[in-house]
């Protein structure tokens, strides 16, 4: 949602959507790292998720009145450039060009994501920490770097999805509650953990929502929960997770 | 060169270490005997920095270790490898050892480990979780010496091994000591713990109640075990 705003910003004073689809993930890096040092490091020593929960939830609800008070409470429209508006013909079918800008740039994004983390040794170090991170720390690396890091590169990724998804349901109050659900149902049916599973998931919940909206309409909002429940059931560690 | 002088540590209300002083030499074995739950486990956490001691100095050659995080005492020279192995279980073997691969001129090359620890060599496209408890404590031992550590802190290495693997494991400490490393041990097994040591100190509830080097130790064997290790 911060993204989505400040990429709104950004592309009204510059004039360029490119320019804030580069800007708008870097401050919402930034501010992700402000947010992580301040409010989440002191709470790495505690066990209990549930006070990640509270306060990340504490954060949205602060973020969106302080969204309110900065540009409104109407929506903001953000216009699709020049150069990717008008369709394009795709297998015979006239296909939105910036539909297919996003597609291009998902599969791009998923497959930087994957290479970053296979292939390089920060990569590395991310796999590790996620699997014992006292145990990381132990063979020389400074975990808490690592973990202001991958914080910083999420929040920079959700502010780019904020810029991308605003030329098409415009910045809005609760943009980013819609997106948490349905972001908590994808990585609940690919298997917590798992990068493939995540993949996996999403295209399978994207398919899901829009055939079931389809064929289904009157199950239009339960079907991925439908959908999570029959995994959950099957596969209790999701798709590509580990049962605890 | 380890030098642990009136360490005190706590786990909660708990004072576990009660005011614990060792000193292992440079190049030499030193192992630390005694009952489960006397705080072994702990001082070797405390000098990792896995454990905060409360009282106490611990130095290596002469460097304060107390106050420092675990990743700047593994860069001062200090390589661990835990109770339990706790090998990154979905990681391969390689990946494994290149988490703690910090210094591209280690001596301790990926080949060179591979050649001491061959039956990783075959395995080493295979998943931490894959591996026998034996490889895993291979594998653990690989990790730490591509830190080309001054001290290896091994605690509890034969733990759920069968004895041929044990005796394995002795084979490659010794190995290590002879390229000088200083290797600080843990071990409830005796047999294993007599072979490698140079010198012995027995724990009691925090404390080290007894030290000599292993050949004293091994005289007077039956009067310790007596006295400070049995139920």
């Amino acid at each position: 949602m911060l993204g989505a705003y400040i990429g709104y910003t950004v592309a009204i004073y510059t004039g360029s959507f490119f320019l804030a689809l580069i800007i708008a993930p870097i401050l919402v890096a930034c501010f992700g790292i402000v947010f992580e040092k301040l409010l989440l490091s002191p709470l790495y020593k505690r066990q209990d998720g549930g006070a990640y929960l509270m306060v990340t939830f504490g954060l949205a609800v602060i973020l969106a009145e302080a969204i309110k008070l900065t540009w409104g409470a109407d929506p903001k429209g953000v216009q699709i450039p020049e150069m990717l508006r008008g369709i394009v013909i795709v297998f015979d079918f006239p296909f939105p060009k910036y539909r297919v800008f996003l597609i291009i740039i998902g599969v791009l994004m998923a497959l930087s994501a994957w290479l970053f983390l296979e292939k390089t040794r920060i990569g590395l170090l991310i796999r590790a920490v996620s699997q014992n991170p006292q145990m990381v720390n132990a063979l020389g690396t400074n975990v808490v770097f690592i973990r202001n890091l991958v914080f910083a590169i999420g929040c920079g990724l959700a502010g780019m999805g904020g810029v991308l998804a605003a030329p098409m349901v415009t910045a809005f109050l609760g943009m980013g509650s819609s997106v948490i659900i349905d972001a908590f149902v994808i990585v609940i049916i690919g298997g917590m953990g798992s990068f493939l599973g995540s993949i996996i998931g999403s295209l399978l919940v994207a398919f899901v929502l829009v055939f079931g909206a389809y064929y289904v309409p009157d199950l239009a909002l339960a079907i991925i929960y439908l959908l999570m429940l029959i995994i959950l059931i099957v596969r209790p560690g999701g798709l590509l997770g580990k049962e605890e | 060169m380890l030098k642990i002088n009136n360490l005190h540590t706590y786990y909660g209300l708990g004072h576990i270490l009660q005011g614990v002083d060792m000193k292992i030499d440079t190049g030499s074995i030193g192992v630390l005997i005694g009952r489960n739950g006397v705080g072994k486990s702990t001082t070797i956490k405390s000098v990792i920095g896995l454990a905060e001691p409360a009282q106490g100095n611990i130095t290596l050659f002469d460097n304060e270790l107390v106050g420092k995080k675990p990743h700047n005492i593994a860069k001062a020279g200090v390589a661990y490898v835990p109770e339990g192995r706790l090998i990154f279980p979905d990681l391969t073997v390689i990946e494994n050892i290149k988490v703690a691969n910090h210094k591209p001129d280690s001596s301790w090359s990926i080949s060179r480990l591979l050649k001491l620890f061959p039956s990783l060599k075959a395995r080493e496209t295979n998943k931490g979780s894959q591996l026998s408890g034996g490889e895993q404590q291979m594998l653990a031992i690989a990790r730490a010496l591509i830190m080309d550590p001054k001290l290896i802190l091994l605690d509890e290495p034969s733990q759920g091994l069968a004895p041929l693997v044990v005796k394995e494991l002795a084979k490659v400490i010794k190995i290590l000591k002879e390229t000088g490393v200083t290797i600080f041990l843990v071990e409830q097994n005796l047999k294993l713990a007599t072979a490698v040591a140079d010198h012995v100190f027995v724990m009691v509830k925090g404390k080290i109640v007894y030290h000599n080097p292993v050949n004293d130790f091994l005289k007077e064997e039956d009067k310790i075990k007596k006295k400070y290790l049995t139920l």
